[in-house]
Parts: C-alpha cells; structure tokens; sequence
C-alpha cells in the first residue's frame, strides 16, 4: 500500500501565476515510490504547469517543494535531472537528423577513456534497451525516417530508461496506434515494478484509469479530487474536471451512428486525380458548402500532405484542384488564402506566433483586408476582441503574448485568425488532439456554427471520435488511396477502424 | 502604438516592473553600454565630450547608418546581406562611371546626364539586390551563400569599371549630397537621418513591416498564415540592396574618389551596428530604433579611441572585444525573454 510508505515528491501549496493570470493555486500533490499517478484535468487547468514546475523548467513559483522530505528548489530542468526527475514533453523534441541510438543516448553517449564515443557499443546498448521496449527497429537509422509514433516512443523509451526515479510522461499517447500504447503500458508497469514513480498526463480517461493507482483532477488551477483509480469511473473524473453532468457531453462512439443525407449544395472543392510521390495516389473528392466532410486514416496514410495541397502549401505531381469551379494550381500560401482557402495545421507551433501579442495572432491573416498600407492597430484590437469573446479565449486580453496561453486556448486563436473572413473552405486538422471535453465540445459547436453559415470544411484526423463528432460524410484514406465513403448511413468506430 | 516595441502594452502592465525591465534587456543592455562608453571617453579626453566631436560621430556613421537601414529590414527576417559592402562600392563606382572625368582618369567612362547617372546607378543595385532575392526565394540558396556570392560578383563588376584606376567626379547632387552641408549640417547626416526614420515608419505603421516582423518571428507561422513569404524576403534584399547603393554613391562623394575596396570595412559595420544594437539575428525581433543606438556604440568606439593615447594596434583588438561583449548581450537578452515568454 503506498500510504506507508514515505512520499518521494511532496508539493504543498503551490502557487504560479503567469502575467497576473494565476495558473496554480495553493495546490498540493504527493507522489509515492512505485506508484503511477495520472492526471486529468482540462486544458489550462494547470496540470502541465505543475509538471514544469516539478521538471525545473519553471522556476519561480510560490509553496514548499520536497524531495525525499528534503526541502528543494530547483533553478534549471538540469538540476531536476540530476534529482532524478526526467519529462516526455507533449511536443516530440527528438533530433530528427540523427540516428537512432544516438537519440537514445542523446546527451549521455558512451565514450571511451579519450572521449571519442563508442558507435557499436552505442548502437547495441540503444538496440537491447528498445528491445525490452518491444520497438524492433535498426538502432542506425535516421530517427526522422521512422513513422511519427514510433518516434514518439523513442523518445518515451529515452526517457524512461534514463534511470530516472520519478518520469513525467504528458500526453504520451496521442499519436500511438493501439498496440503501441499496449506496449507503453506494459513497460510502465514493469518500472512501477522496479519502484519508478510515474506521473501520467492524458486527456485519454480510458488510459488513465486502466493504467494508474491513483487519480488526481484539475479544475481551473486547483486540485479538485485525488482518488484511487480503483474507486473511481471515467463519468465520475470527466464530472470532477468539468463541474457539470459529463456524461452528456463524452460520446464514445462506439455504437452506430446515422450520418444525414449528403448537402446537395454548391461544390466548393473538386480534387481529381491527386498524386504525390509516395504519399497520395489518384485522390478524387468533392466538398460542399455547408458540408462538413471527414478524412479519416491512420498516421501517415496521406493525410497531411493533402491538406498541405490543399492549402498550396505542397505542389501535387499530378491531379488537379477546383475551388467554385475555377482551376486552381496554388502556387503559394497566400494565393491559396486569396482563393478562399483556409488551413489550420495539426500543430500550433507552426501556425502561430508564440512571442507575439494574441491580437496580431489573429490579425495576420486578414491585414491586407482592413490596411492598403498603413495599419490599423484599433481595428486590429476590435477585431481580435470579438474573435476573443466569441470563443471564450482565456484570459480575454488581446494584447497578452500568445505563449502565455494554454494549448486549447492557442488552438482557438489558431482557429480565429480564420473566422473574420470566413474563407469558401475551411481545412482543419486534427482540431481537437490533446484537447480536453469542454474545449472539444468548444470546437464542435464552432466549427457546426461555420457549417451553418454555408462554409465547406474538411476536417482531417487520425482519431476516429473526431471524425465522427463532427463529419456529415467520411472519406477513409489507406496509404495514400481513398478506399471507402460513408454517407447517409450507419457508422461507428469499429466500421471506421475496419475499413482504414 | 509602436508596434516594433518589444511587449505590447496590456502585456506589460499585467507584468511585473522586474520582468519588464529583463523582457527588455535587449534594448536596454546596448543604449547602458552606449552610456558607459561615451561616459568613458568624456573621462578619459577632454576632447572627446565637445559638439564638434559629436558632429564629427554623426559624419563618421552616416554612411554605416544609410547601409544599416537596409541590413535591418533583412536581418529582422531572419537573413543575412553579405554582398551590402560591395554592391555599396558598385553603386558608387558605377555613378562616377557615368559622369564625365577629368581627363587624366584613365577610364573608359560613359558620360551621361547627371540624373541618368544616378538612376542607371540606382537601376544596378536593384537589379543586384534583385538577383541576391530570385537567388533566395526562387532557387532556394540560403540568403548566406547567395550574398557571398553576390559580394564577389559586385566586386568583379567594380573591377571591371575601374580597372585599377579611381575616378573623382560623380552628378553634383551627389557630390552635394555626400560632401556638402547646410546651416552647418552636413547633408550626409540629414539623409542618413531621414532613411533611418524612414525605415523606422515602414516597420513600424506599415502593412509590409508587420509582415516583414512576422516573417522573421515565425517563417513557417507566416507561411500558414497565407502570407507570402517569398515575396517579403524578395522585397528585403532588394530594400537591403537599394540603401547600400545610395549609402555607396554618398560615400564616394563623401571620400571624394570612386575606387576597388573602398568600402570593405562597412561589411562588419553594418552588421555590427544592428546586432549591437540588440535586433535579433533569429529574426523578428529589434528594429530601426535599435539600429540607431547601435550605430552610436560604434561610433562612439571608434570615435573615442583616437581620442585616448592607447597603442593604435591596441585598439583593433578592443574594438573587437566590445563588439564581442554586445553580441553576448544580444545571446543572452533572447533566453531572458524566452524565460519571461514562458
């Protein structure tokens, strides 16, 4: 039982606020040796806030921080290494351009007595402990060559056999096919085993639950609920984060669902015959205004090249594009975005400005509509502030630097920057990863409101629920290849997953 | 509203006075050392801290500055000019080139109009700068090795022009321009005054600087953001190519001779100018204001050291030690930022 055991990480009373938006208030949190403790929690609830604060990557904050009943303060995320503390951020932070092992080794390659580093020894120690994770792959091959969810286990594998006693994994398993995550699963245990202690982070409940011995809830930077996983359901966690009746809101999709007859208005988008290399071959689709069309498939089945397609962002080696009609060769970004063609990509690192005010965020994409030359700041502010109201973006200030921002937050400016104007075709990807109910529920209800207002959207995703949450017709993609449509009948996660 | 300025105001009212001050280190630290080392010099020569000596600072940056101009737009995007020095010693090579000589210049020149001189000069740096930019953006030659070329192939054209020779003579209103004054202001301080100020309204109440900060703040954002990219980058170079032309034809008038070389030492310089003076060589960051206090850094440090008695082979070496001081400052004014940022 770890309650008699003596606690290895203790928090008491922590506060941290960010730009006089406080992120943490007064929380407490207890880790035990040999225990897995995860952690739910909305988007900007402040879980991943309290994570950096135990990984030494924010330094200033208010309350008691003990390690092993030693009081501690750690001033780098060096320091909390070499406490034995080590973090799997959300963001996969390998080096693509080395090999693997030396990914595995990064920072602690094993050198002879003259420092020159031992490639074999390297690449047979990288190639057992992968091994013990159950990834078989050449521990000399270019880690950027490998698919993104085996990357993200490399780096997790790194970590968790770093010999670090206490591993924060956030959000570990958003891009991992099904028997990925088994296998994660299983070598968590294992470590649990060996008296690691494991913080988990996921917005996966289902994970959550079957992985971990105790459950603490964030709500709104406060602890609101440490529980046994054991005694707990996933009604009973989404309830906690949430403060409302959860089950409404969680669908699982599982059971079968009627998908309404197909719009019969106006095509906005004709793809045909789109090839490229080895990612795409002979797509052929339509979008319709007022339609909201989903592509499902499974990583790396040809779905971000097409959007970046779509979007003018890749050029196609052959096929062609329509918008209302009209023939379309994007040569560019901007000549994609004149045609009425918006993107918003997976990732919100590569389409916001981190260190820069939330205002111009959304701005950028519509200043050559309100300013020939000049500019118009005041406009810009107004403009930005309805977006702000209108998706109940937090904190509401314009002028506040968009890294200040939790993640569903940046996710809804990533999304603003588009609605002022709203463009003939909206393309979204993946826009709801690693989001939690209510701002899933948040981005439901925008992108059913833009469907309304006669928009034509593609929403792309590797999650069946998010296709399914929001598409009134799916397109599966396999390797590269359309191989089936729904629409106008029944579906459900199991008909998708079987047909990808 | 600046909208160069570093934090915006609701940003900074809802931070601290402390994080304030360290988000902007960057341009606080170079206007300290600017203070210190005019301090310095006004302790160490009674010669130095006199309104003739500030005149004579203005004059000595005044060709540095009108380059820098340019340098700054690029560099905010995260770019880099290497070919400003010798498209600067073209542009003025060139527009001796067409104006008559006197007739011991052994040049073949091509005597032409005054204002045809100055355009067809004005015509070669753009198309240069134009080069350097299709270089970059069509081709995809990082902007490094490009200019590096395109330093050479200057240098090669001015070669060609002058073949060894100097000429002399360049269109009055550049002579006027460059080595003329007015009400005791030389001219070559007011132009170099009002591109500076120039430049500083672009980027800061323009469309075009928005994205120019934009682009260099986050290339791959500003992609996805329906920008277009090339175009901004293109435009850059050749702003970039263009001042350095102009900073060119006023320092032959200025030095009062158009030869091969004469403004290699403005390559450092320039850049030296705008990193000193905090605008960030990752782009996005920094801008005209900064380039100016930059420019005054140095020149107070050349300016100062003729005027203290040091070994002259000294003062190279301190030179480059300062240099080196305000470029670590530049380093680590980025990580206190992207600490305050966090």
């Amino acid at each position: 039982m770890p309650e008699v055991r003596s606690p290895i990480l203790e928090l008491k009373g922590i506060t941290k606020s960010f730009g006089g938006v406080e992120a943490l208030r007064g929380v407490d949190f207890t880790l035990y040796p040999g225990e897995i403790h995860g952690l739910v929690g909305e988007n900007g609830a402040g879980k991943s806030t309290l994570m950096k604060i135990i990984a030494g990557v924010h330094t200033e904050f208010s309350g008691r921080f003990l390690i092993d009943g030693q009081e501690t303060h750690f001033r780098s995320a060096r320091d909390a290494h070499a406490a034995g503390i080590a973090m799997v951020h959300q963001e996969l932070s390998v080096a693509p351009d080395l090999t693997v092992a030396e990914n595995v080794f990064l920072g602690n390659q094993p050198t002879n007595r003259l420092g020159l580093v031992q490639w074999r020894r390297m690449a047979r120690e990288a190639g057992e402990q992968l091994a013990r994770f159950g990834i078989d792959v050449d521990p000399m091959s270019r880690l950027g060559d490998l698919p993104i969810g085996l990357q993200q286990l490399i780096e997790i594998a790194r970590v968790l056999f770093s010999g670090a006693r206490i591993v924060i994994l956030d959000e570990p398993t958003s891009a991992l096919s099904p028997p990925e995550v088994e296998r994660l699963f299983a070598t968590l245990r294992r470590l649990r085993e060996e008296g690691t202690s494991i913080v988990f982070i996921s917005h996966f409940i289902e994970d959550i639950l079957r992985v971990s011995d105790t459950v603490t809830v964030f709500r709104n930077g406060r602890k609101v609920a440490e529980t046994a996983a054991s005694a707990t359901s996933k009604g009973a966690l989404i309830e906690a984060m949430i403060g409302r009746g959860g089950e409404a809101l969680e669908h699982s999709y599982t059971d079968d669902l009627l998908l309404p007859q197909p719009s019969d208005r106006a095509v906005v988008l004709k793809v045909d015959q789109l090839s490229l290399a080895r990612s795409l071959q002979d797509v052929s689709f339509e979008a319709r205004a007022g339609e909201v069309l989903g592509i499902y498939g499974f990583m790396g089945c040809g779905q971000q090249e097409l959007s970046r397609i779509l979007f003018g962002k890749l050029k196609p080696d052959g096929g062609t594009l329509a918008v209302d009609g009209a023939p379309r060769t994007f040569a560019s970004t901007a000549a994609a975005r004149r045609a009425g063609v918006a993107l918003v990509p997976e990732s919100r690192r590569d389409m916001l400005f981190h260190q820069e005010p939330v205002y111009k965020n959304i701005s950028i994409s519509l200043l050559d509509r309100i300013s020939s030359l000049l500019l118009k700041p005041a406009q810009e502010r107004d403009i930005a502030k309805r977006q702000v109201d209108q998706l109940q973006i937090r904190p509401p200030v314009v002028g506040l630097d968009l890294g200040m921002l939790s993640g569903g937050n940046q996710q809804k400016v990533a999304l603003a920057k588009w609605l002022t104007y709203p463009p003939k075709l909206l393309v979204l990807c993946e826009p709801t990863r690693g989001m939690d109910v209510g701002a899933k529920n948040d981005v439901i209800n925008i992108v059913r409101d833009l469907r309304a207002r006669g928009l034509a959207i593609i929403v792309l995703s590797t999650e069946p629920e998010t296709v399914l949450s929001l598409a009134d017709r799916i397109l599966v993609l396999k390797r590269g290849a359309v191989v089936r449509e729904f629409k106008s009948e029944l579906v459900s996660k199991d008909r998708l997953l079987e047909a990808a | 509203m600046a909208s160069s300025e570093t934090v915006p105001a609701a940003g900074r009212r809802a931070r601290g006075l402390g994080s304030f001050l360290r988000s902007q280190m960057r341009n606080i630290a170079p206007f300290l050392t600017l203070i210190l080392l005019s301090a310095f010099f006004a302790f160490a020569s009674p010669s130095f801290a006199t309104l003739d000596n500030l005149g004579n600072i203005l004059t000595q940056v005044s060709v540095t500055g009108i380059i820098a101009v340019g340098l700054t737009f690029v560099i905010l995007c995260a770019e880099i000019d290497l070919s400003i020095a010798s498209i600067a010693n073209v542009t003025g090579i060139a527009v001796a080139y067409f104006t008559l000589q006197e007739s011991y210049v052994n040049i073949a020149n091509v005597p032409l109009p005054g204002a045809v001189a100055i355009l067809l000069a004005l015509l070669l740096c753009a198309a240069l700068g134009l080069v350097n930019a299709l270089g970059l953006t069509v081709i995809g030659i990082p902007s490094f090795i490009m200019t590096l070329a395109m330093m050479q192939i200057a240098a090669g054209i001015s070669a060609l022009l002058v073949r060894g020779q100097i000429a002399y003579k360049v269109p009055d209103l550049i002579a006027t321009l460059g080595s003329g004054s007015i009400g005791g202001i030389p001219w070559i301080v007011i132009v170099a005054a009002v591109m500076l100020l120039g430049g500083h309204l672009v980027l800061t109440y323009t469309r075009f600087g928005r994205y120019v900060y934009m682009v260099g703040g986050n290339r791959e954002a500003a992609e996805y953001s329906g920008l277009n990219v090339k175009l901004i980058l293109g435009a850059v170079m050749v702003i970039s190519a263009v001042c350095s032309g102009i900073g060119g034809m006023l320092g032959v008038a200025h030095f009062g001779s158009a030869q091969q070389n004469e403004f290699d030492t403005y390559l450092l310089d320039s850049i030296a100018a705008v990193v000193v003076g905090g605008t960030s060589l990752f782009g996005g960051r920094g801008g005209i204001g900064n380039t100016i206090v930059g420019l005054f850094v140095l020149g107070v440090l050349n300016n100062g050291l003729d005027h203290v008695n040091i070994d002259s082979f000294l003062k190279i070496l301190i030179r480059g030690l300062i240099l080196l001081a305000a470029l670590i400052i530049n380093v680590y004014a980025q990580r206190l930022r992207e600490k305050v940022a966090e």
